[in-house]
């Protein structure tokens, strides 16, 4: 079974390779883990609260930033209590906002208890009723390549969901400040 | 005789004239009644983004997100929204996101509806306790002398900042038909 899902680091950091000027906003947790693991970088807005609003962040920057993208890397967790910002994005269709959805089917920061997805709740078919204009399920590193390619060239809004094994990974713990998190970004993104 | 100026489209309008002036550019809202005019004015406006949410909380990510990306945002909810938002709210505070919120106030003087009586008599004090600067409007005259200064305390000093339109403002004749 683990054979058929990803190793959740090792996809994150094959997603952000040559990752340009992209914009990244992981969810509290282990994505924002996993993406402080795959090379910090100031273009990254690390959240480690404010569960459930991950997308929706995402979205206010790709409206105010419509020539960049923007990749939304969050857990199932944070995506199941921001279910109804899949239907806010679908009305708003950013076809620069991208979501990849690492989902283990766990609420790995509290004890791997099993989250709505490990009982068969599909974030794709939800997404693609949001009017999403594309979203699958991945769960073979040969498909990170591919991805990689859709967070910088697919027409959004687009959501990806990544079956991501069930294992605990080290913590990787970037910076915690919130206003220095915010102000290195926004220097970041004025001077790219 | 008086013509009659309608005040339910003045106040508004005064709103709306304060979001052109600081150069507002998203707007989160869910659909409400007190809102309706300013509602309308933002999505006429190609310049604001008009974001319809589900719940009011979403409105605190989008706020984030504009501002990582150089837009100033403002919400407009009910009272009732306010708690809503309460956990996500520690994301304005604790990366210093300016934030104007325009509350229109349920529960106050004259409710009919004793269901929003809880939600709407704790609302201003949940936001202090959520760190906005709270505001409170009690007539139209006051709307843009509050909304403006409101405005610029938010935006030129990364504040959070809540302005209460009150029932007795809003209930004046916006809900009459």
């Amino acid at each position: 079974m683990d054979a058929m899902m990803l190793n959740r680091r090792d996809f994150v950091r094959e997603l952000l390779v040559d990752r340009g000027d992209l914009l990244v906003v992981p969810g509290l947790g282990s994505a924002t883990y996993d993406v402080a693991a795959a090379g910090d970088h100031p273009l990254n807005f690390y959240l480690w609260g404010a569960m459930g609003g991950t997308a929706m962040i995402g979205l206010g920057l790709a409206l105010a930033q419509p020539n960049r993208r923007v990749a939304v890397i969050t857990g199932d967790g944070d995506m199941l209590m921001g279910l109804g910002s899949l239907a806010t994005i679908g009305v708003k269709q950013p076809n620069n906002l991208a979501i990849v959805v690492l989902d283990n089917a766990r609420y790995g920061e509290t004890g791997m208890q099993p989250s709505h997805t490990d009982r068969g709740i599909d974030l794709v078919a939800v997404a693609l009723a949001c009017r999403f204009n594309h979203g699958h399920v991945v769960s073979s590193s040969d498909d990170a390549a591919h991805v990689r390619a859709l967070l910088h060239r697919g027409e959004g809004p687009l959501l990806i969901n990544a079956r991501i094994k069930p294992e605990d990974t080290p913590r990787v713990l970037p910076l915690r400040d919130g206003h220095a998190i915010k102000q290195r970004f926004i220097e970041a993104l004025n001077s790219v | 005789m008086h013509s009659p100026t309608p005040i339910e489209t003045s106040w508004p309008d005064a709103i709306y004239t304060q979001f052109r002036r600081v150069g507002i550019r998203q707007v989160g809202y869910v659909p409400d009644a007190g809102h309706s005019r300013l509602i309308a004015l933002v999505k006429d406006d190609p310049d604001i983004a008009d974001v319809v949410l589900t719940t009011e909380e979403e409105g605190v990510g989008l706020v984030a997100g504009a501002a990582l990306g150089g837009q100033r945002a403002a919400l407009l909810m009910q009272s009732s929204g306010v708690g809503n938002c309460v956990n996500m709210f520690s994301l304005l505070r604790n990366c210093g996101f300016g934030c104007v919120l325009l509350v229109t106030m349920r529960g106050e003087f004259g409710e009919f509806n004793p269901w929003q009586v809880p939600m709407g008599t704790i609302t201003e004090d949940v936001l202090r306790l959520c760190g906005f600067l709270t505001y409170r409007v009690e007539s139209a005259d006051a709307v843009d002398e509050t909304v403006g200064p409101g405005c610029d305390m938010a935006f030129d000093g990364n504040l959070q900042v809540a302005i209460l339109l009150s029932q007795r403002l809003i209930g004046r004749k916006v809900w009459t038909r």
